[in-house]
């Protein structure tokens, strides 16, 4: 009796776990194929160099793609530097009780849940106007980094906390400098953290819309300072569905690109932590 | 893990570093540079305007920033852009402002192809609405709940169409709150009871490309380029460039050049009315 | 954590100036919120000062143009497309985590596990465009208008589903295989098993991924103004068209203008203010660290 029960909840409970999963996985499936046939047909090398044309209906995304990496590369210039000296301050010189780490640690936990469109608001009044630097890939970038910062931050951090006390010690026992264990024992070892956190942040500033509208701005041309504004793929996708007529087929297929770049970005990150694992058996 | 993954890092972070700081110089400007914001409905064209005149005029840089006719307004007087764009003519309160009409626009609205209806009076069209009308065999249509879509605030778009029927904006009853002319045809599109207002260049350009969608008359005047090309078509507007002093120099040659016939082909791809001067 | 404590090795003077530029990093770090919590509360000061608190709840409506500032709704808005986003998105994550761990054959789950990952990166505008031409129509042949609260909710939950069901899978995976087999020993069925040994133990985790669905919830925005319809009107049923703080924000500050444009930088500071209250209260209820 108690057994045919028991036997009943895990069936019932299997359906659910796989009718759940299909719904899941076959959602996912439902509008990456839409995406991926409506917008396949428009990729080619052209559409990936050349500049838009008529609004963007037609020619390519060329310019755009070079406006998305150089706002990345300020993003992650000025994000990581900051990112990794409060991640090693967080995990190697500060105690969970230290006034100063949980202050640090509080003000990123909300950072990390402000919604993307305040740091827009922010990016436009501080970089674009206070600052004077307008519409432009700086000011794009610079808010990007202060978004991604909790996100390279925490992952940089769990890196470092990785590592075992006991190098530390061994470090301490030789009386080696905190520089110099940093340098060379600490740094090397938590490298897999900070490479994940910053493809978790690429990931998330590449994929990033709201932040940009009112900070990099909407110029589809090729950028040709950073003080210059560019149009970030995201962006793209948003002004071809939402204002230009006729832009749908080329919004599918910038949307296609993104999301192979993001594809491309999470199987690196995933194949780092795998190695991560790999190289924690085989001692360093 | 070797030294020689650490040194690779400290030189990617000394360049990335170096980077940073070498960001400033390499910024200065060998261009002139003329900034350019404001409504969305022009905004496609001034880019292609734009990219012209940067053919003619070597080492000139022309950056347009969409926004909303009211952000062109502005900007232009901040100084924040060298000309705004308004799609609307000045009003009273911007005479501080000088504004030079590139081509002219109507708006229209729009409802689904498999809508039965095919003119509406103003009458009709202002009680659906602020909500007097709400279903569409009050007005000789299939037995359907209208599906309202208004424009956001701040719109030059908006505030033409309720000054053409007098109403003020708390009256409206809408369903559907839109920002930018295609999301009005989208939503047209794929709601077959909508009744959206848009730009006729964009409703003309998305039905050619067979989107479902159909211009009524105004004022028993069909919405075509046709006739607000003759001036007869009741809601009218100029496409503004707006400048806080009289232009001249550069701003005044890419004015004069925006008007001009050189770029009519364009004005007319986008399915506005060039300015005949 | 060692060196916290003072060493018996005095301290070089490299070893100082590291310490001192890591502190600036991390000043840096930190100030980025109270610099933006700053200049937000500048913006939203001009507004604050010629209305006044009151007029954002007592206003008949919100229509800047007619002096008109009510922000209720909008509050409503975004509470309900959250709120209904988490309770569909909650139990999806948690099974689709027991599926990555318990039920799916070892590679159907590694490939199903990218998919959530995958589905996670996508970004805001790309669903918010599907949503336009795919979702929406489809919800208007079912109830027009079409546009509505539960396109957004839809939407968001697919949104919000990987960051619940990452979190969930991984706190799962920390369950100490000893309860599992002890759990094993005494007979218990799967089910059993997973309902009261896994799950309680995997509890904290679970609620971390909640924790940050809810934040991403209420701050996602492009997707939201794409699909949601985007009346401010306290929505009477889930066909209703609404607008949230955040689409409010993106709608109309390219327009806005002196009080108005004020006004949204109060919308803002209330966002910051929700987000606030979501972390504070869940350090609260757990006591520990959420987010980092």
């Amino acid at each position: 009796m108690a057994s045919s029960r028991m036997l009943d909840s895990d069936h019932l409970s299997a359906i659910a776990v796989w009718t759940a999963a299909c719904l899941v996985g076959g959602f996912f499936l439902w509008l990456l194929s839409d995406i991926v046939w409506h917008g396949v047909a428009e990729i080619s090398w052209e559409f990936l160099t050349t500049a838009p044309l008529n609004a963007g209906r037609d020619g390519g995304i060329g310019p755009i793609l070079v406006s998305t990496a150089l706002i990345l590369l300020v993003c992650m210039v000025v994000a990581l530097p900051i990112g990794l000296g409060t991640a090693i301050l967080l995990a190697e010189f500060t105690t969970d009780e230290s006034l100063f780490g949980r202050l640090i640690r509080r003000s990123l936990d909300v950072l990390a849940g402000v919604p993307s469109i305040i740091f827009g608001l922010f990016g436009n009044a501080f970089f674009s106007v206070t600052l004077g630097l307008g519409f432009s890939i700086l000011s794009g970038g610079l808010t990007l980094a202060c978004m991604v910062l909790p996100i390279l931050i925490r992952s940089t951090e769990e890196g470092f906390r990785a590592v075992p006390t006991d190098y530390r010690l061994s470090a301490a026992a030789l009386g080696l400098s905190r520089f110099t264990t940093l340098t060379h024992l600490l740094l090397p070892a938590a490298i897999p953290g900070l490479l994940v956190g910053f493809i978790l942040s690429i990931g998330r500033a590449i994929a990033e819309t709201a932040a940009l509208i009112f900070t990099s701005g909407y110029v589809d041309r090729m950028p040709e300072s950073l003080l210059d504004s560019g149009r970030a793929l995201s962006i793209h996708i948003f002004d071809l569905s939402m204002n230009v007529p006729g832009g749908d087929a080329k919004a599918y297929a910038s949307a296609l690109v993104l999301i192979s770049l993001l594809f491309a970005i999470t199987t690196l990150s995933a194949w780092i932590a795998d190695q991560w694992l790999h190289r924690r058996i085989i001692p360093v | 893990m070797s030294p020689v993954i650490l040194q690779i890092l400290t030189l990617t972070g000394l360049i990335l570093v170096g980077a940073g700081c070498q960001e400033s110089p390499t910024t200065h400007h060998s261009k002139r540079k003329l900034v350019i914001t404001g409504s969305s409905t022009v905004a496609p064209l001034m880019a292609e305007i734009g990219k012209r005149f940067e053919i003619l005029q070597s080492g000139v840089r022309i950056d347009v920033q969409t926004g909303g006719s009211s952000r062109g307004i502005a900007d232009a007087r901040q100084g924040l852009a060298d000309i705004g764009m308004t799609s609307r003519a000045l009003t009273s309160d911007e005479t501080d402002l000088h504004g030079t009409a590139i081509a002219r626009d109507g708006i229209g609205v729009i409802i689904h192809t498999s809508n039965v209806v095919s003119a509406l009076d103003d009458g009709q069209i202002a009680d659906i609405y602020t909500g007097r009308i709400t279903n569409w065999n009050a007005v000789g249509g299939a037995d359907a709940l209208i599906v309202v879509v208004n424009k956001a605030e701040g719109r030059a778009t908006l505030e033409l169409f309720l000054k053409y029927l007098n109403l003020i904006n708390t009256e409206i009853q809408a369903h559907v709150i839109i920002g930018d002319n295609e999301q009005g045809i989208k939503t047209v599109a794929g709601n077959p009871n909508a009744i959206a207002y848009v730009s006729i260049g964009t409703a003309e350009y998305d039905a050619r490309r067979e989107a479902p969608i159909k211009l009524l008359p105004l004022g028993n005047v069909p919405a075509t380029l046709e006739t607000l090309r003759t001036g007869t078509f009741p809601l009218t507007r100029p496409l503004t460039l707006v400048t806080k002093a009289p232009p001249s120099g550069l701003i005044k040659t890419f004015i004069d050049f925006a008007r001009s016939p050189d770029v009519h082909d364009l004005v007319t791809q986008h399915f506005f009315v060039p300015i005949q001067s | 954590m060692i060196w916290s404590r003072s060493t018996f090795l005095s301290p070089s003077n490299r070893d100082r100036l590291l310490v001192w530029t890591l502190r600036g990093a991390a000043g840096i770090a930190g100030l980025i919120l109270l610099f933006i919590v700053a200049f937000l509360i500048l913006e939203a000061l001009p507004a604050l000062r010629t209305l006044g608190l009151i007029r954002f709840v007592t206003d008949p409506s919100w229509h800047p143009g007619e002096e008109f500032y009510l922000m209720l709704p909008m509050m409503w808005g975004t509470l309900f497309a959250t709120l209904g986003a988490v309770v569909l998105a909650t139990p999806l994550g948690l099974l689709s985590a027991l599926f990555c761990r318990w039920y799916a054959p070892k590679p159907i789950a590694r490939t199903y596990r990218r998919f959530i990952e995958l589905l996670g990166g996508i970004p805001s505008v790309v669903y918010g465009f599907w949503g336009l031409v795919v979702l929406v129509p489809m919800i208007s042949r079912l109830h027009p208008p079409g546009p509505s609260l539960l396109a957004g909710i839809v939407i968001l939950t697919i949104m919000i589903l990987p960051t619940i069901a990452l979190l969930a899978d991984a706190s799962l995976a920390k369950v100490p295989q000893e309860y599992i087999r002890g759990a094993a020993a005494l007979g218990l069925g799967r089910w059993a098993i997973i309902r009261g040994v896994v799950i309680p133990a995997a509890k904290s985790g679970l609620f971390t991924g909640v924790i940050l669905g809810t934040g991403r919830a209420i701050g996602e925005t492009m997707a939201v103004l794409m699909v949601c319809g985007n009346v401010v009107q306290t929505p009477q049923s889930l066909f209703d068209p609404i607008r949230t703080l955040t689409a409010n924000i993106a709608l109309e500050m390219a327009y806005a203008l002196g009080d108005h444009r004020s006004a949204l930088f109060v919308s803002g500071l209330v966002l910051v203010g929700m987000i606030l209250t979501l972390v504070s209260s869940a350090e609260w209820i757990s006591r520990g660290r959420i987010y980092g």
